[in-house]
C-alpha cells in the first residue's frame, strides 16, 4: 500500500485532496472510516464501529470528532489508481477552526447532508468556509435508510424529500457565491456531483453508480424496507460511488492550484513562484503553508499542511514567514490515520506532515525564498467569545503550565491564550464552554498539568458610537503632537475585512478599488495606512517630513489601543482612527518609540471615550428542536436569557425555534433547557456575531471586567489619557 | 528657583565654579543622565565633591511626572545634566512648564559636545549645518525594520551647501551606546538603498571620550572607519562638508586624517 501511494504522489493528475465537512452527527466520521475500510486501510468489521478516524480518548467518549484526522488512501477508477488525500473535520461549532483550516489544504469537499435533518446551521457554516478557500463540493446525503424506516415516508415522498435537500445546499452554493455556481459547481443529481446512501450500512448510490449497476431508486426503496442493506451494500458500495464521484467530479492539484493561488495567496502572479504555484510545479521553489501542528511524543512537533510548490526533502533548509530563522525538516511523512509513514520526498500538490519546522506556527507559509509573500492568513469565521483564567493547581507547575498553554495554543489557532499582566493571570480564549472544557482536559490528560479553571467569562469588544473632532495626542516630552479623531467604521468595511476581501499585503489599487465600491471616499480608501482586527487606521496627512518614518511608531501605538480599548481593556472592533495632522521635533531621538507611541495611543484612546465608547457582546444563534408539547418551556427558557426568537417552525409534531442569545447569558444553559422539556429538546449553536450592550447594563459590565482585572474601578474619562 | 545646570562633558570636575556654588546653596539636587551621561565618574563621586545628595530622575519623571519642580515654588532646587542643559535636549519643556507654575529659572552653563567638536576636530563652528541623531533602528511589531533616512537626508542638504554636521549617537537604556562604527554602518546601509552619493567617499570624523584625559579623533574615509576601534564610549560623529585648508590641515594633523585631503585642496 505505501507503494502505490509514494509512486502516485508524483503524479498529480491522479491525486485528489478533499475534505469531508458536515453538520455534527450528520455522519462524516462514519464516512471517513468506511471510505477507508474499502480501500483495504482498515477491516470493514472496525470501520463504523470503532471510529478509526477519532483517535483521540476524548473524541471516542464524548463521540465526536475534535480535531482533523489527514489519512492517505488509494482507489482505483476505471483502469487507473488515484491517491485520495481525505481530511476529516469536526462538525461542533466550537471546533469551527479546525473545519477552516482544513479547508486550506483540500481542493474539494464532499458535503455530508443527513436525509431526515436537511441542510443545518453548520452545513451553511461549513460551506461558506469551502466556498471562500475556494474549495469546491459535491454533496453526500446520509443517512436515507432512516428516512424510508423511521419517517415512514413512501418512494414517492422519499424521492420528493431527497430532492429539497439538493435544492437547499443548491440555494446556499447560489447565495454565497454566485458566479463559481454558474461555472458548474450547483451540485446536481443528473451530472453525478450528488450520491445517496448510508454510510453506517456501508451502501451509496449516484446517477452513475444506477446506470453501471442497475439498481434504481424503487430498489434501493425495497431493499431499505426489507432492512436488506447488505444486499447495497455489495451491489453498491459506500466507497466506490463516493470515491468515483470524487475523482470524476472534485479537481486534481494542477486543475485546482491554478485558479486557487489567486484566492489564498496575493502576491505577483507572474513571479516565478506565483507561476510554479499555479502549476504545482515540483521542481519549482517550495512553498507550503502549515495548516495543522501536533505533538508527536518522538519526533515531536509535527506541521501538517498542503504543499503547493516544490518538493520536501529531508534535511533541507527552510524559511518561515515571520521569523528570520532558518530551519532545517527532519522528517517528510505522510499520514495514514494516526500513523505517520515517513517518506524520501513530497513533491507539489500533496499533503505533507514533516519535522523540525521550529518556528513554525498554524497559518506559517514555509518556503525556500528568503522573501516570499506569505499566503493569506486562515479566516476564521468565529472569535473567540468565551474566556478563562487557568491557574497551575500546583505552583511548582507554573513553568510547565506556561510551556503546555504555549503548546496548545500552537495546536489550535482559534484558542487565544494571553498573560493578563495587571492580574499575571494565564488567560485561555476559545469559541464556547465545551472548546474550553476539552482543552483543560487535554492539558491534564495530555500535559500532565493539574489545573484549575475559573468560571468561564465573556469576551467582549469596545466599539464607538460617534464621530468626533480631532483630539490632540503629545508625547511625553511634549515637543509631538498628533491629531486623531475617530468614528464607527461602517459595516461594509467591516465585512470586507472579515472576509479577507481587503489586507494591507494587497497591491494598494487593488484594495481601494473595493474600498470605494463599498462607499469608503477616495481620499479615505487611499489613506489606509493599517488594519488591526476590524479596524483601520488613515493616515490624511499631507507632505509632512519625516512622518514616513515615524509612522510605524504611530501604528504600534494605534495597535496597542486595539488590543485593549480604553473603556474596558477589551479588544476594539469597527473603529476608523484618522491622523489628520502631526507635528515632529526636528530630530529624530526626539520623536522615537518612548515618544511617539504614548502620544498616538493617547489621542485614540482619549478620542475613543469622547467617541462614546461601549461595548459589543457576542451572541449565539440556537436551534432548538423539541416536541410541540414541551416548546412552551422552550420558549421560556429562551427569553429569560435575553434571547429573541428569529423563526418557528413545525415539523410534524417537531417544532423548530431558531433565536439569538447573548453569550453571557448562555451559561449553563445544557442543563436548564433538559428540565424546562423534560430532556426532549436537541439543540444546536453557532457562532451568532456580536452587538451593542443595552445602554442600561453597559455601565455595570464595565465595571465588573475592570474589577476583575484589577483596574481603577470608576469609569475612564478623556482626561486620564490627555490633558484637555 | 529652578536652576539648570550644565556639568560639562566628562566627569565631575567639568562643572563650572558658579554651578558647583549654585548646588552647595540648593535645597534639593535633581539629575537626569537619560540624555547623555558622565562616563568618567559616578553619583558616590559627584555627591562627595557637592556635599549634596541627588536625586536621579528618570525619563518618566522628567517627562510626564514633573511634579517636583512645584517644589521650586518654595526652594531653591536644582536640575543637574550632562553637557549644557538645553544643548540637544527637550528640556525647555521643563522651563516652560515652571513658568506657567510662576517659578522663576536660571541656566548656568556647561561645556557642550557641540563646541567641544569644533575644538577637537579643528572644523570651524561657523561651517555646521543642522545637527542630527543617529537612533538604534526599530524594530515594529509588524516586524517591520525602521531604519531613519532622516540622518541621511541631513547630511545631504548640509553638504549641499557645503556645511558640516554634527551626528549625535544614541543612548538607549536598553540598546545600549550608538558606537560610530555602528553609525556609519547604518549611514552606509541607507547609501545602498538610496544611491545618491553622499556618503559615497566620505571623509568623516569619529571621536570618543571628549572631555577626557585622552580623547581620541580619528579622520578618515567612512568605509575605513567603520572597522577602527574607538575603544568606550561616549561617541560622537561629525561629517565635515568642503573644507578650509585650515580644517583640512586640522583633519590631518590632528586627527589623523588621510594626507590627500591637503592635495585635493591645492589643486
Amino acid at each position: 500500500m505505501v507503494e502505490r501511494v509514494t509512486s502516485l504522489m508524483t503524479n498529480p493528475e491522479k491525486i485528489r485532496n478533499i475534505g469531508i465537512v458536515a453538520h455534527i452527527d450528520h455522519g462524516k466520521t462514519t464516512l471517513s472510516d468506511n471510505l477507508l475500510a474499502g480501500a483495504g486501510m482498515i477491516s470493514t468489521e472496525l470501520a463504523g464501529r470503532q471510529l478509526f478516524m477519532d483517535s483521540d480518548e476524548e473524541e471516542q467518549a464524548r463521540g465526536i470528532t475534535i480535531d482533523s484526522s489527514n489519512v492517505s488512501m488509494v482507489h482505483t477508477y476505471g483502469d487507473d489508481d488515484f491517491l485520495i488525500n481525505l481530511i476529516d473535520t469536526p462538525g461542533h461549532v466550537d471546533f469551527g477552526g479546525d473545519v477552516t483550516r482544513a479547508m486550506r489544504a483540500v481542493d474539494g469537499a464532499v458535503v455530508v447532508v443527513d436525509a431526515v435533518e436537511g441542510t443545518m446551521p453548520q452545513t451553511e457554516t461549513v460551506l461558506r468556509q469551502a466556498l471562500r478557500e475556494h474549495v469546491k463540493p459535491v454533496l453526500f446525503v446520509n443517512k436515507v435508510d432512516r428516512l424510508i424506516n423511521e419517517l415512514q415516508v413512501d418512494s414517492q415522498e422519499m424521492q420528493v424529500r431527497l430532492g429539497k435537500v439538493i435544492d437547499h445546499v443548491n440555494k446556499l452554493i447560489k447565495s454565497m457565491n454566485e458566479e463559481r455556481y454558474k461555472a458548474g459547481w450547483k451540485v446536481d443529481a443528473a451530472n453525478g456531483t450528488v450520491a445517496f446512501g448510508s454510510a453506517l450500512y456501508n451502501w451509496a448510490i449516484s446517477v452513475p453508480m444506477m446506470q453501471k449497476t442497475g439498481i434504481s431508486f424503487g430498489d434501493i426503496y425495497d431493499r431499505c424496507r426489507a432492512e436488506d442493506m447488505k444486499f447495497l451494500g455489495e451491489k453498491c458500495p459506500l466507497h466506490e460511488a463516493v470515491l468515483d464521484m470524487v475523482i470524476r467530479h472534485l479537481p486534481n492539484p494542477l486543475e485546482a492550484q491554478k485558479n486557487r493561488v489567486k484566492t489564498i495567496w496575493h502576491g505577483d502572479e507572474n513571479s516565478a513562484i506565483g507561476k510554479s504555484m499555479a502549476k504545482a510545479d515540483a521542481d519549482g521553489d517550495l512553498a507550503f503553508m502549515v495548516t495543522d501542528i501536533s505533538m508527536d511524543p518522538h519526533a515531536g512537533e509535527v506541521a501538517t499542511g498542503r504543499l503547493f510548490s516544490g518538493s520536501f526533502t529531508r534535511g533541507m533548509e527552510v524559511y518561515t514567514s515571520g521569523s528570520a530563522k532558518k530551519s532545517r525538516v527532519q522528517q517528510v511523512g505522510i499520514f495514514m490515520g494516526p500513523e505517520r509513514l515517513e517518506v524520501e520526498r513530497i513533491p507539489a500538490g500533496n499533503i505533507a506532515a514533516v519535522t523540525g519546522l521550529k518556528e513554525a506556527i498554524v497559518g506559517s507559509t514555509i518556503t525556500t525564498l528568503s522573501d516570499m509573500i506569505p499566503f493569506e492568513s486562515i479566516r476564521h469565521v468565529s472569535e473567540p467569545v468565551v474566556t478563562v483564567a487557568v491557574e497551575a493547581k500546583h505552583t511548582k507547575d507554573l513553568p510547565k503550565l506556561v510551556e503546555v498553554l504555549r503548546q496548545v495554543a500552537k495546536e489550535d489557532p482559534t484558542l487565544q491564550i494571553t498573560l493578563d499582566e495587571e492580574t499575571g493571570e494565564h488567560l485561555m480564549a476559545g469559541m464556547g464552554e465545551l472548546h474550553l472544557e476539552v482543552i483543560a482536559h487535554r492539558i491534564e490528560r495530555d500535559k500532565n498539568v493539574e489545573i484549575t479553571t475559573s468560571k468561564p467569562i465573556v469576551v467582549y469588544r469596545e466599539t464607538v458610537k460617534n464621530k468626533i473632532e480631532p483630539v490632540e495626542g503629545k508625547s511625553p516630552n511634549r515637543h509631538n503632537r498628533f491629531y486623531i479623531y475617530v468614528e464607527p467604521l461602517s459595516s461594509e468595511i467591516v465585512e470586507l475585512i472579515k472576509s479577507g476581501d481587503i489586507s494591507m499585503r494587497m497591491p494598494e489599487l487593488e484594495r481601494r478599488e473595493k474600498l470605494i465600491e463599498a462607499g469608503m471616499g477616495k481620499d479615505e480608501a487611499k489613506a489606509i495606512t493599517a488594519i488591526y482586527g476590524t479596524n483601520v487606521f488613515l493616515d490624511m496627512t499631507r507632505g509632512i517630513q519625516y512622518l514616513n518614518e515615524t509612522m510605524e511608531l504611530v501604528i504600534d501605538g494605534f495597535e496597542e489601543v486595539m488590543k485593549a480599548g480604553p473603556l474596558s481593556r477589551e479588544p476594539v472592533s469597527n473603529v476608523k482612527a484618522v491622523l489628520v495632522d502631526a507635528k515632529l521635533h526636528e530630530d529624530t531621538i526626539h520623536r522615537g518609540p518612548a515618544q511617539v507611541i504614548p502620544a498616538a495611543r493617547q489621542a485614540i484612546q482619549a478620542g475613543m471615550l469622547l467617541a462614546e465608547d461601549s461595548l459589543l457582546e457576542p451572541y449565539q444563534k440556537v436551534f432548538v428542536q423539541v416536541p410541540q408539547l414541551n416548546m412552551g418551556g422552550a420558549t421560556k427558557e429562551m427569553q429569560g436569557r435575553r434571547g429573541v426568537i428569529l423563526n418557528m417552525t413545525t415539523e410534524g409534531d417537531l417544532a423548530i425555534i431558531e433565536c439569538r442569545v447573548p453569550v453571557a447569558e448562555m451559561f449553563g444553559f445544557a442543563g436548564e433547557i433538559r428540565s424546562a422539556t423534560e430532556g426532549r429538546a436537541m439543540w444546536s449553536t453557532e457562532f451568532g456575531g456580536f452587538d451593542i450592550v443595552p445602554t442600561g447594563l453597559l455601565t455595570d459590565i464595565v465595571a465588573k471586567i475592570r474589577e476583575r482585572k484589577g483596574l481603577k474601578k470608576d469609569l475612564p474619562r478623556p482626561t486620564d489619557f490627555i490633558g484637555l | 528657583m529652578l536652576t539648570f545646570i550644565g556639568l560639562g562633558l566628562f566627569d565631575e570636575s567639568d562643572i563650572s565654579l558658579k554651578g558647583l556654588e549654585a548646588i552647595r546653596n540648593a535645597e534639593l539636587v535633581y539629575a537626569e543622565f537619560y540624555t547623555s551621561s558622565l562616563m568618567g565618574t559616578d553619583l558616590e563621586k559627584m555627591e562627595k565633591l557637592y556635599g549634596k545628595k541627588i536625586r536621579m530622575l528618570s525619563r518618566e519623571d522628567v517627562e510626564q511626572q514633573p511634579d517636583w519642580i512645584n517644589e521650586a515654588r518654595e526652594k531653591d532646587i536644582v536640575f543637574l545634566t550632562g553637557g549644557d542643559s538645553m544643548v540637544s535636549t527637550t528640556h525647555v519643556d521643563l522651563r516652560l512648564r515652571a513658568k506657567e507654575l510662576g517659578i522663576e529659572t536660571r541656566l548656568i552653563h556647561g561645556a557642550s559636545i557641540t563646541s567641544a567638536v569644533a575644538g577637537l576636530s579643528g572644523l570651524q563652528n561657523y561651517r555646521f549645518g543642522k545637527s542630527i541623531s543617529v537612533p538604534h533602528p526599530y524594530r515594529s511589531r509588524r516586524d517591520v525594520l525602521v531604519i531613519t533616512e532622516a540622518p541621511y537626508d541631513t547630511i545631504k542638504l548640509n553638504s549641499e551647501l557645503g556645511l558640516h554636521t554634527i551626528v549625535f549617537l544614541d543612548i538607549d537604556k536598553d540598546k545600549g551606546y550608538m558606537t560610530v562604527n555602528r553609525a556609519l554602518e547604518l549611514l552606509l546601509y541607507v547609501e545602498k538603498q538610496r544611491g545618491e552619493g553622499v556618503m559615497e567617499n566620505k571623509i568623516v570624523v569619529g571621536i570618543a571620550r571628549a572631555g577626557s584625559e585622552k580623547p581620541l579623533v580619528k579622520a578618515g574615509y567612512a568605509e575605513k572607519l567603520k572597522d577602527f576601534d574607538f575603544g568606550a564610549p561616549l561617541h560622537i560623529l561629525v561629517i565635515p562638508g568642503k573644507l578650509h585648508f585650515i580644517e583640512a590641515e586640522a583633519l590631518v594633523k590632528l586627527a589623523g586624517g588621510p594626507e590627500e585631503l591637503l592635495e585635493d585642496l591645492s589643486q
